[in-house]
């Protein structure tokens, strides 16, 4: 199968993950999106990985889901803390620092 | 004594670097003539410090430090007067002072017959004033104060007389012109006395410049700053260019225009007499003011070779003593009159310095006498306006004989001694210098030796006024009271000012006679002046001296017609002649340093703060205020929204992959 169809989805999630970040206000699925995005870019390593045949798009493809999980982690815990502040999982209510 | 000095064998070296085998390492008690400059500023030192502790027995401290160093200065004195007159010049070398490259200036002293002759002027009518100055300061509660800054005048004035080069000399000068304003502003509280404080400050800074531009070019031409080497290199320099000399030779005499109150410096002497009459007497009659002359004097090598610089210092000498006399006709402040007197008195010396070789003695001598009758006269004035209750007013005054005898019998011995009264001090410096003046040949001798006698005859006139309006005549403050509101009660003052009053009196009838006889004075100078020639003016002397005399009694008689036949009014006649105005006006010397100097100093101050003010804290304000509105634009760009930050990195990401892309293909 002609991995360039992986490149082409990849590409393809990257874009409604990236239009999701911009276009959604509520911070779960902004943040769900953002997943989306890195999930997307793992999938072209890995392409990537099988295209050259070597290991080091793989390799990278774990660290991101590593560091992902951590993201995960911590950015929920963010966003708990603000719900329970301000009772609004509105990312664009969360607009104090500023100018 | 002298183990605590530094006296090695360098003075001697550098004497005979210089080329000069007169001057030699002083031995005895000459060489501890440190003490003369260090006790003085011990004293003041002393007073500064110790404070309101010592305010009991400070004045005696400070008069003490003088007295000691008059005595020193006799024993100096008498020590170098039994010596051949070949060795009379000696040096005392003290330490390197600015050992830096080319320029080595030694901090030394040098004790010759010039120099001994102030330190005895200086430290003999210093002790008077300052024994005087107990009675007369002593109601003022700074009292140790005035003290300490007379201490530190004496001190400076004598660095300035004894330093063995032109620095050494500068930092005397700079004393004395500091020592000078602290004591014009010592009563600072009187608004009067801050601004004439500062105008004798910032007017003697005008002459200073020329000073210090004079030694400078001393450096660039010579190498060197120290009297032995400049005289000794001056000859060379004058035959190389002559022009260098006269230009070294005038900015000196502006130096000496500045110290000396001459035109057109001279406005600032008659407003130093807000000062303590004492500081007037000592400062501004006797001592300091005649540093123009002792600078002149001590530079004779220098104004030997260029006439025209002796003929601008003669013809300031002429202009002055007109200009002083004639502003002293009208003044009604008796200070003010002496101060006048003064700067008119000094003009005659100048004239006298600047008839150049042979007779700078006359100078000197017309200085010393001057500082007798001059002091004396000061201390007088003094006294007068000690019991009447500081006023200075002349038309509040008369009749004032009866109640102080004392002080009217020393003032007439001083006066008679200014207006060259025969066989009075005066008579015998004034003469020579009218005579020597007549001698200077031709059409510049007529009009130097006119205005010689002119100016006899005008400082017969305003003394006589004065004489008359204070002494004699109605006693008009009967019905007047003073500014205060309290009644006048003249009263004899007491010793301590009495005293030295009785012995400048009598140094004002004697010392010319004992100077001037067989030129005594010019034969002891003469290892530093050069020989003394007598002057040969085209009429006999006896011619010339009858004319003085009758001009002198000219004027004393037009003062009594005008003056003392006619009753004074209290206040002064509004109805004048333009040329009493004129005089009134100090002879428009403020007027003309008003257009002259100020107001173009203040509108070129006020164009350069223009272009401070909008070029350079344009530029400097602009740029800033630029950047602030900046940044307040680019501060908008923070919105706090995440997505349009994430927006902005996607662009950017979009940007970069770009350029990448364009790189790669392109």
């Amino acid at each position: 199968m002609n991995p360039t169809y992986y490149l082409v989805l990849s590409a393809l999630l990257f874009g409604i993950g990236a239009v999701g970040v911009l276009v959604r206000r509520n911070a779960i699925v902004v943040f769900m999106c953002v997943e989306l995005m890195l999930n997307a870019v793992n999938l072209s390593f890995v392409t990537f990985s099988r295209i050259h045949g070597n290991l080091d798009g793989e390799v990278m493809a774990f660290f991101v889901m590593v560091v992902a999980a951590a993201e995960v982690v911590v950015g929920l815990a963010i966003i708990m803390a603000i719900f329970r502040g301000r009772r609004s999982a509105s990312i664009d209510d969360a607009n104090l620092l500023k100018y | 004594m002298t183990t605590v000095l530094n006296v090695p064998a360098a003075g001697s070296l550098l004497a005979d670097a210089a080329g000069s085998a007169t001057a030699h390492t002083a031995t005895g008690v000459s060489a501890a003539a440190v003490l003369l400059i260090g006790l003085p500023l011990l004293g003041a030192a002393l007073l500064l410090i110790g404070g309101r502790r010592i305010d009991v027995i400070g004045h005696y401290l400070g008069v003490a430090t003088v007295v000691v160093a008059f005595v020193l200065g006799v024993a100096i004195f008498l020590q170098t007067i039994g010596m051949d007159a070949a060795s009379r010049v000696a040096d005392v070398h003290l330490f390197s002072w600015m050992p830096v490259a080319s320029l080595q200036a030694d901090f030394g002293l040098r004790l010759d017959p010039l120099s001994l002759t102030f330190v005895l002027l200086i430290t003999g009518v210093g002790s008077l004033i300052h024994i005087y100055s107990v009675g007369y300061m002593a109601h003022d509660p700074e009292r140790r104060k005035f003290f300490a800054y007379l201490n530190l005048f004496v001190a400076a004035m004598l660095l300035l007389v004894l330093g063995s080069s032109f620095i050494t000399l500068y930092a005397g000068w700079e004393g004395v012109g500091l020592a000078s304003y602290l004591l014009i502003g010592f009563w600072s509280d009187r608004p009067s006395a801050a601004t004439a404080a500062k105008k004798a400050f910032i007017m003697n800074r005008i002459g200073d410049t020329g000073l210090i531009l004079a030694i400078f070019l001393m450096f660039k031409e010579l190498g060197t700053t120290s009297f032995d080497g400049v005289f000794a290199g001056i000859g060379a320099l004058a035959e190389q260019s002559p022009g260098t000399v006269t230009v070294m030779a005038l900015l000196l005499l502006l130096g000496a225009c500045g110290k000396s109150g001459q035109v057109p410096l001279q406005a600032w002497l008659p407003d130093a007499m807000e000062g303590p009459t004492p500081v007037s007497a000592l400062i501004h009659a006797a001592t300091m003011v005649t540093a123009g002359v002792y600078l002149i004097c001590r530079a004779n090598p220098i104004f030997n070779l260029t006439a025209d610089g002796r003929l601008v210092v003669t013809i300031i000498g002429a202009v002055t003593l007109l200009v002083g006399s004639i502003a002293g006709c009208a003044k009604d402040d008796i200070k003010k009159v002496l101060a006048y007197s003064t700067v008119s008195q000094i003009g005659y010396m100048f004239l006298a310095v600047g008839l150049g070789a042979g007779v700078y003695a006359l100078g000197i001598l017309h200085l010393l006498t001057h500082g007798f009758f001059k002091a004396g006269l000061f201390l007088g004035g003094g006294s007068v306006m000690h019991s009447m209750n500081d006023d200075v007013d002349m038309r509040h005054f008369g009749g004032l004989w009866r109640s102080m005898p004392i002080t009217f019998w020393t003032f007439t011995a001083g006066y008679l001694a200014l207006i060259g009264f025969p066989f009075l001090s005066g008579f015998y410096s004034k003469d020579p210098i009218i005579e020597a003046a007549f001698a200077a040949g031709g059409a510049k001798g007529y009009l130097l030796g006119g205005a010689a006698l002119l100016g006899a005859g005008l400082t017969a006139f305003y003394m006589t006024r004065l004489m008359i309006m204070t002494f004699f005549g109605e006693e008009r403050w009967m019905d007047l009271r003073s500014a205060d509101g309290r009644d006048y009660h003249p009263h004899e003052a007491p010793a301590t000012m009495t005293v030295p009053m009785i012995v400048l009196a009598v140094g004002s009838v004697g010392a010319g006679a004992f100077l001037a006889g067989g030129e005594r004075l010019a034969h002891w100078l003469q290892p530093t002046l050069g020989e003394f020639l007598e002057p040969d003016p085209p009429f006999a002397p006896i011619v010339i001296t009858i004319a003085t005399l009758i001009v002198v009694a000219a004027g004393v008689a037009v003062a009594y017609l005008f003056v003392g036949r006619r009753p004074v009014p209290v206040t002064a006649p509004e109805r004048v002649s333009a040329l009493v105005r004129l005089a009134r006006a100090d002879m428009g010397g403020n007027a003309i340093n008003e257009a002259l100097v100020a107001r173009p100093s203040i509108a070129v101050t006020a164009a350069l703060l223009d272009v401070d003010r909008v070029a350079v804290d344009g530029t400097i304000t602009g740029s800033g205020t630029a950047l602030t509105a900046l940044s307040g634009r680019l501060r908008r760009t923070q919105t706090g929204f995440v997505r349009s930050y994430a927006l902005s990195m996607l662009g950017g990401s979009f940007v970069v992959v770009a350029a990448l892309l364009l790189v790669r293909f392109a």
